[in-house]
């Protein structure tokens, strides 16, 4: 069962000195979903790229499966951890199935083509993200969000086991945005670990099986979804007054002017 | 893929006969006299040779810093490798050096100017691409400085030399087995090498999420390019274009995959070369012209046909 096991860990926030109080010591267990909530700037994503071994972090160890990150191999990492960006660079020109493939480059060692298996998976994680007929289009003609759904198409056809995805949410429309939370459930209960950043607190509440939330002027504090998602925790960290209704047995908060 | 690549470099392998100095292949061929047997091999083949050599170690000099600067306007020229060549070449010309000597200057010259820059911005990675970038850009225009207060100091009857060496000259190239020693070698590393170059294609980021060393690709990238234009600089002074326009051609006709592009890229660019010096070494024999103005007037509607016409 995979496990990320974070001990006394502090990322490194650009221009921010580190508060040992604020130290998360946690374990993101296979099965479990994650939304990582908190104002703008507090650092979701810095902890997403430290929790993927992009950035060393500020305090502490991050452990897959009790093996410290730093220990292992960038690429044996790669075959397990995989991260979506939410800001998608642009590099040279490149087709949709290209960078779907893209994916499939931990696996792969350095004399090797492609297989049939890996262009199958890329072209069943392209369906899956109802972008099979874009697949020979370029990557800079597509829009926002359906480039959000390749980088997750890219993301499928990795096939880690630690699924990090900084707001998956993002630019996708309301039918989107059930699919692709739907298709991180099904991760989710695949046995994967899946972590995401959320801005949208009621994405958390319908879909997050547990919270962490990221305040930046108090300790973070981590559980259950259900039971930290409360008015009473949301509006310091938001610091923005809120009302909470119910909708099928789930919070749902609407912000007061 | 596979079966596609090597079509793909057996088509541009016979382009490449088709196109390059149909006279010197005839002579190459069909010779029967002792005399030009020697004219020949010890002649033409030797140029003919440095001329493709110089052409292919430009264009992939010039497709690694494209994918290493992420920038496409970058060439093996922009972060002043070749300036740096240019000064000591040309402060060897104003000293009278010439031959094997001129040509170690040269070269120390590249060297010098690639660890200047280096050692300047040494910490590659995320942003620091772009540092290395200013650092080249700058360093080049100082050398650019240096090379027209020398063309201003110089007396008259030496200038030709000089502009020839500035606009990029084969006919000193007598060793061109170096030049063949390094690209080589080099389409063989990097061919193992091209989809982490895809990958790094895609952003550093993006690389190192997907398990690319990224500061140690990047560093390797950097000192093999500028391996590569040293060498190249060396063989035949500073031929402008090719690196340019090698790399971005291909990528309009075979799109970007590296594993197709360097080794494409080390083809196509000795052929430009070769045609180039062919008639530079023709068209007004037996006087010669520099093989950088041929590239040049070859390859500018060339290129601008295919972006016309392109997905650029």
């Amino acid at each position: 069962m995979t496990k990320l096991k974070l001990t006394q860990l502090l990322a490194a926030i650009p221009n921010k000195s580190a508060q040992p109080t604020h130290a998360l010591s946690l374990t993101f267990q296979a099965g479990q979903m994650w939304g990582i909530l908190g104002p703008n700037g507090v650092g979701k994503t810095t902890l997403l790229h430290t929790l993927a071994a992009l950035k060393a972090p500020a305090l502490g160890t991050i452990e897959l499966n009790d093996q410290p990150i730093t220990e292992l191999h960038r690429l044996k990492l790669a075959q397990q951890i995989g991260i979506m960006f939410q800001e998608h660079q642009d590099g040279f020109p490149a087709s949709v199935l290209e960078t779907v493939l893209l994916g499939r480059f931990p696996h792969l060692s350095p004399w090797e083509m492609e297989s049939e298996q890996d262009l199958a998976l890329a072209y069943s994680a392209l369906e899956r993200l109802d972008l099979a007929e874009f697949a020979q289009r370029a990557l800079n003609s597509l829009s926002g969000g359906e480039r959000q759904r390749a980088a997750l198409a890219a993301l499928m056809a990795q096939t880690p086991d630690v699924w990090l995805v900084d707001e998956p949410t993002n630019h996708l429309d309301l039918h989107y945005q059930v699919a692709v939370m739907g298709l991180l459930a099904e991760q989710a209960s695949m046995e994967k670990v899946v972590v995401m950043s959320l801005h949208d607190v009621n994405v958390a509440a319908q879909w997050c099986s547990h919270v962490l939330l990221l305040y930046p002027d108090r300790p973070p504090i981590w559980g259950k979804a259900a039971s930290l998602l409360t008015q009473q925790n949301l509006e310091p960290l938001y610091r923005q007054k809120l009302a909470m209704t119910e909708l099928n047995g789930k919070p749902l908060f609407v912000p007061i002017a | 893929m596979c079966v596609s690549m090597l079509s793909v470099v057996f088509a541009i392998t016979q382009g490449s006969v088709n196109l390059s100095p149909y006279a010197v292949w005839q002579a190459l061929l069909g010779q029967g006299s002792g005399l030009n047997q020697t004219l020949v091999l010890e002649l033409r083949l030797p140029r003919v040779m440095a001329a493709f050599a110089t052409g292919g170690l430009l264009a992939v000099a010039g497709a690694l810093m494209q994918i290493l600067l992420r920038n496409p306007l970058a060439d093996p020229y922009v972060l002043g490798i070749s300036g740096g060549a240019s000064v000591a070449a040309l402060a060897a010309i104003l000293l009278g050096i010439s031959g094997v000597l001129m040509s170690g200057m040269a070269f120390l010259g590249a060297v010098l100017s690639t660890l200047l820059v280096f050692g300047l911005s040494a910490r590659l990675g995320n942003t620091a691409t772009m540092r290395l970038l200013l650092t080249g850009v700058v360093i080049a225009a100082g050398w650019g400085a240096l090379i027209t207060l020398m063309l201003a100091l110089a007396p008259p009857h030496k200038i030709p030399g000089m502009l020839y060496w500035l606009m990029g000259d084969l006919s000193y190239a007598s060793t061109p087995w170096l030049a063949w020693l390094v690209l080589v070698p080099t389409c063989l590393i990097l061919m193992p090498l091209g989809r982490s170059l895809n990958v790094l294609a895609r952003g550093p980021l993006q690389a190192a999420a997907l398990g690319v060393n990224v500061k140690s690709l990047e560093r390797f990238v950097f000192l093999l390019a500028s391996l590569l234009t040293a060498i190249a600089v060396t063989t035949a002074g500073s031929v402008g274009f090719v690196g340019l326009v090698i790399p971005h051609m291909l990528r309009m006709v075979l799109g970007n995959d590296q594993r197709l592009i360097l080794p494409a890229s080390a083809l196509a660019g000795g052929c430009l070369v070769t045609l180039a010096d062919t008639l530079a070494r023709t068209v007004i024999a037996p006087e010669q012209l520099p093989v950088g103005v041929i590239t040049a007037l070859l390859g500018v509607p060339t290129f601008l046909y295919l972006l016309q016409r392109g997905r650029l």
